[in-house]
């Protein structure tokens, strides 16, 4: 079915279902409850991150997954992308459509200038090149470009620009031909209640369309030479390949893909930042790819979603929380716990984060996904030949 | 002219601290093969070993003096520091004051040991892993140990003076014949472009004259004859990243005046390193301290207000495009060797 070979359909047609229906199945407890208030993340402003960074990650996996080459400035394409998209709000109107696509172009152009460049090396010094460039891209942004990029205030709409597509009527707030992405309706069904966005919406479409076409990259001829690449290169030059056209491509590609989240967080939100191109960013990029499993289809989702997911509730709980929690042990017991968690969690973010990477990349470098493998392996007996996703090897 | 030496001068101590940590960088890679992007948070370490022995030897305690009476009327409360009570208040202050080379003393021990456990516990596991994973692991272990000292000491950045007697400038300009005031520059930093120095040559002396260096420069050419030939190579690797780590650890501490310690000064300083290491050339340690002198002063240069009207914005990516030049034009780097990290 459209093209894909029914392991491959039935993996999408999950994601579909997970996608559409998230405002749902990401709202498992009762919205009143102390687990609901903690641990529920079915409401926009959290779901459209998951998708986005989704979208964002799928597209750094066709690059890193498929050709091994691991580029530690992604970030960069993101903040051109986010920027290129404030400025079409700012110049035409504030319709979404050709603030992302021109966000895709301009991430596009620039990562065939960037990808020209750093292709011509490989290994770690591919890894220096993107870093410097997206480093060089940061600082720019907030010296010489401050003209384009508004500097360390960020980039947003003033009331005096000329936006000259808007109209009488025109919403004031990025919308889609009227649909307005902040907008939503809350259906209240017993205890819980289900907050529909359009924004969320347009995101999650685009998370499909991106997703499908990752598959029909990864199953494509052109995937297969990523990653023929990817396993030995100079055997490819031997066989008088030039793999220069191919590695190009998936880097464009790729950049595209984050121009195009980049597009969509400004959508969502339109202002936009330097600090989107901190390196610091770019090395989230990685920590989500690799948390999900380099190379296989679904990782970059779920890796994408988990760190977003964690990210969003380990900095919400503190100390009370746990106090709650804890409330059925006796308090020696109780206080122990707190004084031992208090320091993972709340402002604690990044050290749970720092840990579980190098937990992940330590003990499983294929990510959850070959985690998951594995642990089925274990239940299952039966040893499955190709796993869903085709990730036989571990990521590199 | 003195504009020109001023310059100079300034890239001389952020050039002698991207010297040291790349030295490090590059010891390290040499010789066990890792790229290790935890090395800034070893730099980092060391500024805090700094921020601690400061605090240690502040620790007071408080003493009710009956002659002294504050505004109320009731005696005052005087804090007299531990180390004055114990070695009378004129030594005891000299100790504060001197606080920060005091650290080195403390920083290489504390370094040795940081990195032999960083060695034997986390490195040793990937060598035979893809440099990828190399640079994943020590890449969350540096967000871990700076989320660590962040923890402890907070995020805002903590003063850490120098001694008394390095405060203020030195008259260059007078020393070298010129009009006298016409080039200041601090001492402290002086003091920094010195220390690296020797630093740098005692490694470099270390490496060349002794037999443990021999052996492991020999190592570090061909790794599987010196084992072949009866030598425990490992154990030697082993102490090389001790020593870079108490490397980038003094220069950790000796930075501290300079600039005061916060806890993302590790990653600040790891990443212009690392194009330092790359533009010397990956595993060759002259070019690594050639690289990081030259892109200090590169900076500075590139920072005066001429060559800001000029080209605006150079100060800010030199460095990097320095790096991607050199890469494009010479990809082993300045003085790289054949053969390291071709694939």
């Amino acid at each position: 079915m459209l093209g894909l070979n029914s392991r491959d359909f039935k993996l999408f047609i999950i994601v579909c279902i997970m996608a559409l229906a998230a405002p749902i199945l990401l709202n498992p407890f009762p919205t009143a409850s102390a687990m609901g208030e903690s641990f529920n993340a079915g409401y926009p402003a959290l779901m459209q991150r998951f998708v986005i960074f989704g979208i964002l990650v799928i597209g750094f996996n066709i690059l890193f997954g498929l050709t091994g080459y691991l580029s530690f400035g992604h970030a960069a394409f993101l903040g051109v992308g986010s920027y290129a998209a404030v400025w079409m709000f700012k110049l035409l109107s504030y319709n979404v459509v050709p603030a992302i696509i021109l966000s895709v172009i301009v991430a596009g152009l620039f990562s065939v200038v960037i990808g020209y460049v750093s292709l011509r090396r490989s290994g770690i010094y591919f890894s220096i090149l993107t870093l410097a460039f997206a480093q060089m891209s940061y600082q720019l942004a907030y010296s010489v470009f401050t003209p384009l990029t508004n500097g360390e205030t960020g980039l947003q709409v003033y009331n005096d620009d000329p936006q000259i597509l808007m109209g009488e009527n025109s919403p004031t707030v990025p919308h889609f031909f009227g649909l307005e992405m902040n907008a939503q309706s809350v259906v209240d069904v017993a205890g819980w209640s289900f907050t529909f966005q359009n924004g969320y919406y347009l995101s999650a479409v685009f998370l499909i369309l991106a997703f499908y076409l990752s598959i029909r990259i990864f199953r494509s001829p052109m995937g297969l030479m990523l990653r023929a690449i990817k396993s030995n290169q100079t055997r490819m030059s031997y066989t008088g390949i030039n793999t220069k056209p191919y590695m190009l491509a998936a880097f464009v590609i790729s950049g595209m893909y984050a121009g195009l989240a980049g597009g969509l967080l400004a959508a969502m939100d339109p202002l936009t930042g330097a600090e989107r191109m901190f390196w610091t960013a770019s090395g989230e990029i990685v920590v989500m790819a690799i948390l999900g499993g380099v190379g296989t289809l679904i990782g970059p989702v779920l890796g994408a979603g988990i760190i977003k997911y964690l990210e969003n509730i380990v900095s919400k709980i503190n100390d009370g929380i746990l106090h709650n929690w804890f409330a059925f042990m006796p308090d020696w017991l109780d206080n122990a716990l707190v004084t031992i968690i208090h320091p993972f969690i709340g402002k604690g973010w990044h050290l749970t984060l720092g840990l579980l990477f190098m937990a992940v990349v330590i003990f499983l470098p294929g990510g959850l996904v070959q985690g998951g493998q594995k642990l089925g392996g274990l239940f299952r007996r039966k040893k499955t030949d190709d796993a869903a996703d085709g990730a036989k090897t571990p990521a590199e | 002219m003195d504009a020109f030496i001023l310059q100079i001068l300034n890239g001389l101590d952020k050039g002698s601290a991207y010297a040291l940590i790349a030295l490090g960088l590059t010891l390290i890679f040499g010789t066990l093969g890792v790229v290790n992007f935890a090395h800034g948070a070893l730099f980092m370490i060391g500024a805090f070993c700094a921020v601690t022995v400061q605090k240690l030897l502040g620790l007071s305690f408080d003493v009710i003096d009956p002659t002294q009476t504050d505004f109320l009327g009731n005696p005052l409360k005087v804090a007299i520091p531990y180390v004055e009570a114990w070695f009378g208040p004129a030594i005891g202050g000299a100790i504060q004051d001197w606080s920060v080379p005091l650290a080195i003393l403390v920083v290489i021990p504390v370094m040795f040991l940081v990195g032999w456990a960083m060695e034997r516990g986390l490195i040793k596991h990937f060598y035979n892993r893809p440099h990828a994973d190399q640079i994943l692991v020590t890449f969350g272990l540096a967000i871990v140990i700076g989320e660590i000292i962040k923890a402890f000491f907070g995020a805002n950045p903590i003063q850490t003076p120098a001694p008394e007697v390095f405060i203020g400038t030195v008259d260059v300009g007078a020393w070298l014949g010129m009009d006298p005031g016409s080039v200041a520059y601090p001492t402290w930093r002086m003091v920094y472009f010195f220390f690296s120095a020797i630093i740098i040559a005692a490694v470099f002396a270390f490496l060349q004259f002794t037999t443990f260096g021999m052996v492991v420069r020999a190592g570090m050419a061909d790794r599987e004859t010196v084992g072949l030939l009866g030598i425990d190579i490992d154990k030697r690797f082993t102490l090389m990243f001790g020593l870079a780590a108490a490397v980038a650890g003094m220069a950790g501490v000796m930075y501290t005046p300079i600039l005061s310690p916060h806890y993302n000064i590790g990653m600040d300083f790891l990443v212009l390193s690392f194009v330092v290491v790359v533009v010397g050339g990956m595993g060759s340690l002259p070019g690594a301290v050639l690289a990081g002198f030259l892109l200090g002063i590169l900076q500075s240069f590139a920072s005066m207000n001429e060559v800001k009207a000029l080209i605006p914005g150079i100060d800010q990516i030199i460095i990097y495009l320095v790096a991607i030049i050199i890469l494009l034009t010479r990809p082993r780097g300045l003085m790289g060797r054949k053969g390291v990290m071709e694939d």
